[in-house]
């Protein structure tokens, strides 16, 4: 079947089988290999990509599904000025050791941010309790989410 | 990697036209809402549908609304809805905490209340909840709409009366003054299955308890209500020692199966004591007490 989804902003017109994950689509068909995929229990949450601006885990989702909507995956945090927010407090925090789960715990800090610019450390937690990180390193996840919450507001407040 | 045997897959455009292509397809095409059940057991190639039919864009299954005392969920209500939703949180706080357990956030975000309760999987969270409050489903098919209680709903493990050419749209559970509810669960870490869980609607006439409704899960109970304890409780004081005799009657009618959870035993005690605990938390509530959510 032909489906036509918008991914980060541009149109994709792609021909699949009904059975294609949308982590597939995206991995295999479009070359946007930044969306892990990591599990086959829906458990693991480093496939978290945005689906119409919300969170959903793709490995759990057709692409087929996808047919006529939006897509934003981690290669969209990025502009040309530079980091998301989220990406630099990553990398300043130590917040991705391997990198694996990465993709997902941005995504997902991103729209926790994008919703609750003040989230405690509690919230952020509960954010991310569907994600894993095989490293263990959610005590830099949360600072690093934390201090982007920060960093943006540093910036809200210089604009 | 996982993935699902080969299926046809078509887009239902509105309630008539999703039974219209159940018809068409026969008794080898299933319905997907969220699908993170659905797909799941896809990949693991224990369902192989031939036919998936697709009802996410089905925009009238998506209401939640008040009306002439019945509150109104919509099959298509994802789970994050029903918890963030003001006028549920207010007549039956069982669902914000049924909801805050459930899974997690991000599961949250596109799994489905109908798809959760004809799922009918014996651990189900919502099957329990909306038991507790004796909900109605409303099934949909070619001849028209009918009504089943949910405790009419489930007829077995992943069994349920909806006919292979229905569709469950709503579910409607009556809103009476003086009530309050809640819901707990023990699960062996944050967004895991219950080992068990118990949910509790209660109606206070001073102290005494007028009417009760107590719903369980992952223990075996038939209904995923606990009725011989709501038949002790009801006309008696609502006391600790109410509670707690009938946290003990509800433990000894369940029916649990050891499993990678835990043994029977521990389940069936995990069974009483999480009914004492939502009874004593639904009691505080109708009594106008305030009662936080339990954290996940
Ligand atoms: C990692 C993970 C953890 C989870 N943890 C929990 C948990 O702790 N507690 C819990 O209760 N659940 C849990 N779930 C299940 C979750 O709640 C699912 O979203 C839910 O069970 C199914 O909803 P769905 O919309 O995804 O259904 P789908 O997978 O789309 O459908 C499930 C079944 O229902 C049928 N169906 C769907 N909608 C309708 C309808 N309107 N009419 C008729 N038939 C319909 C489908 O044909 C299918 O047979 C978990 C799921 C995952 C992936
Ligand atoms: S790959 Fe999606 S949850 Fe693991
Ligand atoms: S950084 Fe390695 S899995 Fe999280």
């Amino acid at each position: 079947m032909q489906i036509t989804v918008t991914v980060n902003g541009a149109e994709r017109t792609v021909e699949v089988e009904p059975r294609l994950l949308l982590v597939h689509l995206l991995r295999d068909h479009l070359g946007l290999t930044g969306t892990h995929w990591g599990c086959d229990t829906s458990n693991c949450g480093t496939c978290v990509v945005w689906f119409d601006g919300t969170p959903v885990k793709s490995c759990t989702v057709l692409a087929a599904m996808a047919d006529g909507h939006e897509v934003r995956t981690v290669e969209d945090l990025a502009t040309a000025d530079g980091l998301d927010p989220i990406q630099q407090a990553f990398s300043d925090h130590h917040g991705l050791q391997c990198g694996f789960c990465t993709p997902g715990m941005l995504m997902t800090g991103r729209w926790l941010l994008d919703r609750n610019p003040d989230p405690s450390e509690q919230e952020i937690r509960e954010a991310i309790s569907g994600q894993v990180c095989r490293c263990t390193g959610y005590q830099n996840i949360v600072r690093s989410v934390r201090a982007a919450a920060e960093l943006s507001q540093v910036k809200g407040a210089r604009a | 990697m996982q993935v699902p045997a080969q299926f046809e897959y078509a887009r239902a455009t509105s309630v008539a036209h999703a039974i219209d292509l159940l018809r068409r397809h026969g008794p080898e095409s299933r319905l997907v809402a969220g699908g993170h059940s659905l797909i799941p057991m896809m990949k693991l190639r224990i369902a192989n549908p031939e036919t998936l039919i697709d009802i996410n864009d089905l925009a009238e299954l998506t209401r939640i609304g008040l009306d002439s005392g019945l509150l109104r969920i919509g099959a298509l209500v994802r789970h994050a809805e029903l918890l963030d939703s003001a006028v549920v949180g207010e007549h039956f706080a069982i669902f914000r905490d049924a909801e805050r357990v459930i899974a997690d956030p991000i599961v949250r975000n596109w799994g489905t209340v109908g798809g959760s309760l004809c799922q009918a999987d014996p651990s189900e969270d919502l099957s329990a909840a909306f038991s507790a409050v004796r909900a109605i489903a409303v099934i949909q098919g070619a001849d028209g709409e009918r009504t089943v209680p949910v405790r009419e709903f489930h007829t077995g493990p992943y069994q349920t009366v909806v006919g292979a050419a229905e569709i469950l749209t709503e579910l409607r559970v009556p809103i009476r003054p003086g009530g309050g509810s809640a819901y707990t669960k023990v699960e062996r870490r944050a967004g895991d299955w219950a080992v068990a869980a118990a949910g509790a609607v209660l109606w206070l006439d001073g102290n005494t308890v007028s009417d009760v409704g107590i719903g369980l899960t992952a223990v075996g109970a038939a209904h995923f209500a606990a009725e011989e304890a709501e038949d002790f409780l009801r006309g008696r004081p609502a006391t600790e020692e109410s509670f707690a005799a009938a946290g003990r009657i509800a433990a000894a009618h369940c029916n649990p199966v050891a499993d990678q959870r835990g043994p029977v035993d521990y389940k069936r005690h995990l069974a009483g004591e999480l009914t004492t605990r939502a009874l004593r938390r639904a009691a505080a509530r109708a009594a106008g007490a305030a009662v936080e959510t339990e954290g996940a």
